[in-house]
């Protein structure tokens, strides 16, 4: 496809925006990778920045969350620009993980850190960060992890279905280099000191700021908000991520973590009364934070708990001005704690939007049932497990008494269905299943070749 | 390729035979469903009989007796987008292509996405933006960029998002100035554009950013009086439906714009749940049909699925991965 050809020259530039593109001649051929505002840039550069990859679909310029998984989930990651509204779970366990995660990629990627929160200081929630996983020497611990400890052998060959074992798995694991991607990291540690110093960062922690006098500018929002937009600005503006310094030779990506925004510590009453004064001040709050956003090289999370919202209205609307909306529902202290089927998992997560930039259409996942859990050191997003067919997951775990229920996984995966199954068969009858388990197997295969496309069927839409 | 846009034609596919029903591609094709839709109907100006709805003040009030009753004047249309858990920008995007590339004169008011966004998509249905706005054909208002101006600089001339600034909203008379200055035909002579056209992506934000229902609803109006019948020109607008979230400002705003309108485009995602096949589902809805012989209120449904340049639609349960 063109685009694949063009975005990864044009993409990864920081292309200006219309007025300097007509200025320079640029054709309608030339995709725009990023929406920084006019430059004095005398075409497009090659200047890639660490931590951000384009995305294959439309050229857009990613930087991941911090979680590989939730990159895949999201079509590869955040696109630089955009907003990622994450809805606190209810005890607000989960979501600071996931908001440290964001934060600590930002510090292995060397990126600039812009932390706001009204609860904590920002230097103590950079003390927190997990994390990296960086040696070779993590493997071993990070294996034990991740199979299950029945089973001693790691790294557990395919025996039936050899050729899967060529495919990318879903989750990729291996020895992680500040140049890759998406990283992974440890839970359980801290993050060393010498990385966070190393690291360019800005706090605004607001009992602190809003008694100083900082010019304010008279608008409807609450004063909260109107300082840590005039804050965001300063940063945006002074550092250059907007184009606005053309010296700047190295391009950077400023990471934006707002906290707990709406909470009351905000000043903002939306989670105290149903119809408060200020209704509207979260809203134009969002509106102008994504002006801003849209015209620099930032990508910003925010953690918001909507679950104290009173007023249903402002979380549709909330969602609306957002571009990505993840929602994390923690099991505790509900029901479902004692559900046998979420017995392995710590909650569910919902991807509720998914922005459809430079496209008309988005990379939407198929798998809507996702849960989370939070293993010794890991956050792991799977697919749900339904009676042992699991539609997402291609490890294949070892312990025969799944081996049936992998074969329909595989089937329903597989894009190359019936080629593949043939092959199965043998190696079917050499593991030695009893007889009426291999003819029923044989029996469904040959049903399915009649079947134009059976993914459609025996998946889930 | 200047088409007038009254002579719009209804391209569609019917395969005799077959079990498919009606089969079309909505894309660059002049001869797009939505297209005719478009142009197909001519309208009567029904009467108002209320009074001028901001009070004493005429100072913004665009000539005196404009709504006469029983005009037959042959004006421009509303047509309204709606879309309900489900994302109707598809149909923004479709319309925007459709009226440049009918040579009409384009005022786009983006108060959702940046410019590049709009571009890069309307490159994939085959027009320039850039090239419109460069020529004069499409004026760009980008609500997000221009949002960040207002809200950090003070503006010497009346912007026309000056109500972020305020503390109590007002009206948004500065938008609908910066909208009439955009779309007033030029006196140059030569008629280099066909009709006058009013995009709006999308008035649900303007209830967020503080505007009230009531407000927005007089914007529109108007806008009608200015676009629609003065002007001859046709407006879209695209409205969120929010479903049961109960938000009684946007319901009002949508009640009230689809009694104003002549075609209601109704994007809904499937009862059922996400499904890869099918994306949505699409609704139409002509109100106020020309001839009184004919049916009231017509409507359509058909599902869609959206592809990377265009949308194919099909009737409900002919989706080409089921049969």
């Amino acid at each position: 496809m063109a685009a694949a050809a063009t975005c990864g020259s044009v993409a990864a530039s920081t292309g200006s925006a219309v007025a300097t593109a007509s200025k320079n001649n640029v054709t309608s051929f030339q995709r725009r990778g990023r929406r920084a505002s006019g430059t004095n840039d005398s075409g497009p550069r090659l200047v890639s920045i660490t931590g951000t990859r384009p995305s294959v679909r439309n050229g857009q310029l990613l930087v991941s969350t911090g979680l590989p998984a939730l990159d895949q989930l999201l079509g590869g990651g955040l696109a630089v620009g955009t907003v990622l509204l994450i809805e606190e779970d209810k005890y607000n366990i989960y979501s600071p993980l996931l908001f440290k995660y964001f934060l600590a990629e930002g510090i292995v990627n060397g990126h600039t850190l812009l932390v706001a929160s009204a609860k904590e200081d920002p230097a103590n929630i950079l003390q927190e960060l997990p994390a990296p996983l960086l040696d070779d020497k993590c493997k071993k611990e990070f294996d034990e992890d991740v199979y299950n400890h029945k089973t001693p052998e790691s790294n557990i060959k395919m025996k039936i279905a050899w050729r899967y074992q060529l495919l990318p798995k879903m989750e990729q694991i291996g020895p992680v280099s500040s140049s890759r991607f998406g990283h992974y990291y440890d839970a359980s540690k801290r993050m060393p000191q010498e990385l966070i110093e190393a690291s360019n960062w800005h706090g605004f922690f607001l009992p602190e700021k809003i008694s100083s006098t900082l010019k304010v500018e008279p608008c409807s929002l609450t004063p909260g908000y109107t300082k840590l937009l005039q804050f965001i600005q300063n940063i945006i503006y002074e550092e250059g991520f907007d184009g606005s310094n053309p010296q700047k030779k190295q391009r950077n990506i400023l990471r934006i973590g707002i906290q707990n925004l709406g909470s009351p510590l905000w000043g903002d009453d939306i989670c105290c009364a149903e119809n408060g004064g200020n209704s509207h001040s979260l809203t134009k709050f969002l509106y102008v934070l994504r002006g801003l956003l849209r015209t620099s090289l930032s990508a910003c999370i925010i953690t918001m708990p909507t679950h104290l919202i009173q007023n249903k209205a402002i979380i549709a609307r909330v969602t609306t001005l957002s571009d990505i909306v993840v929602g994390l529902e923690s099991f505790i202290g509900s029901e479902r704690e004692t559900n046998p089927l979420y017995k392995d998992y710590h909650g569910l997560i919902h991807i509720r939007q998914i922005p459809r930039l430079n496209n008309l259409i988005c990379d939407e996942s198929d798998v809507k049932d996702l849960a989370f859990k939070l293993k010794r050191k890991l956050f792991t997003i799977e697919a749900e497990v339904q009676k042992g067919v699991s539609t997402a997951t291609f490890l294949l775990d070892g312990p025969r008494k799944k081996l049936f229920p992998c074969l329909f996984q595989l089937l329903e995966v597989a894009c190359i269905p019936w080629l593949m199954a043939s092959s199965s068969v043998f190696k079917a009858s050499n593991i030695g299943l009893s007889p009426y388990v291999t003819n029923s197997l044989v029996f469904f295969l040959l049903l399915s070749f009649t079947f134009k496309d059976p993914c459609n069927y025996i998946g889930r839409t | 390729m200047a088409r007038r846009p009254g002579t719009g034609y209804l391209g569609v596919v019917v395969r005799r035979g077959s079990t498919r029903g009606l089969d079309w591609r909505l894309g660059p094709a002049e001869s797009g469903l939505l297209g005719h839709l478009a142009y197909s109907q001519r309208l009567t100006v029904r009467s108002r009989t209320e009074r001028n709805w901001l009070g004493p003040s005429p100072s913004w009030a665009p000539q005196a007796d404009l709504f006469s009753p029983r005009s037959s004047h042959s004006g421009g249309k509303l047509t309204l987008l709606c879309d309900a858990k489900t994302d109707g920008s598809f149909l923004v995007h479709h319309f925007l292509s459709f009226y440049l590339k009918a040579n009409c004169k384009v005022c786009f008011v983006a108060l959702i996405q940046s410019f590049s966004h709009y571009s890069i998509v309307g490159q994939k249905l085959g027009v320039s933006l850039t090239m419109a706005r460069e020529r004069g054909q499409l004026v760009f208002l980008e609500g997000l960029k221009s949002a960040v101006d207002v809200v950090f600089q003070a503006q010497k001339e009346p912007h026309p998002l000056q109500f972020l600034r305020e503390a109590n909203a007002g009206n948004l008379k500065p938008l609908f100035e910066f909208v009439r200055e955009a779309l007033k035909p030029i006196d140059s002579g030569e008629a280099r554009w066909t009709y006058p056209v009013l995009l709006v992506d999308d008035l649900s934000v303007l209830l967020s950013l503080g505007m009230g229902a009531v407000a927005v609803l007089d914007f529109i109006h108007y806008c009608r009086a200015t676009v629609c019948w003065e002007l001859k020109g046709n407006m879209v607008v695209l409205v969120h439906d929010s479903g049961d979230a109960e938000d009684e400002e946007n319901d009002i705003l949508l009640n009230g714009l689809s009694h104003q309108s002549h075609l209601i485009l109704r994007a809904e995602g499937l009862a059922t749940g996400f499904c890869r096949d099918v994306h949505g589902q699409l609704r139409i809805l002509w109100r106020r049909p020309s001839q009184p012989t004919v049916h009231r209120d017509q409507s359509f449904t058909y599902q869609y699925k959206i592809q990377d340049k265009s949308v194919s639609f099909f009737a409900k349960g002919m989706s080409p991965a089921v049969l």
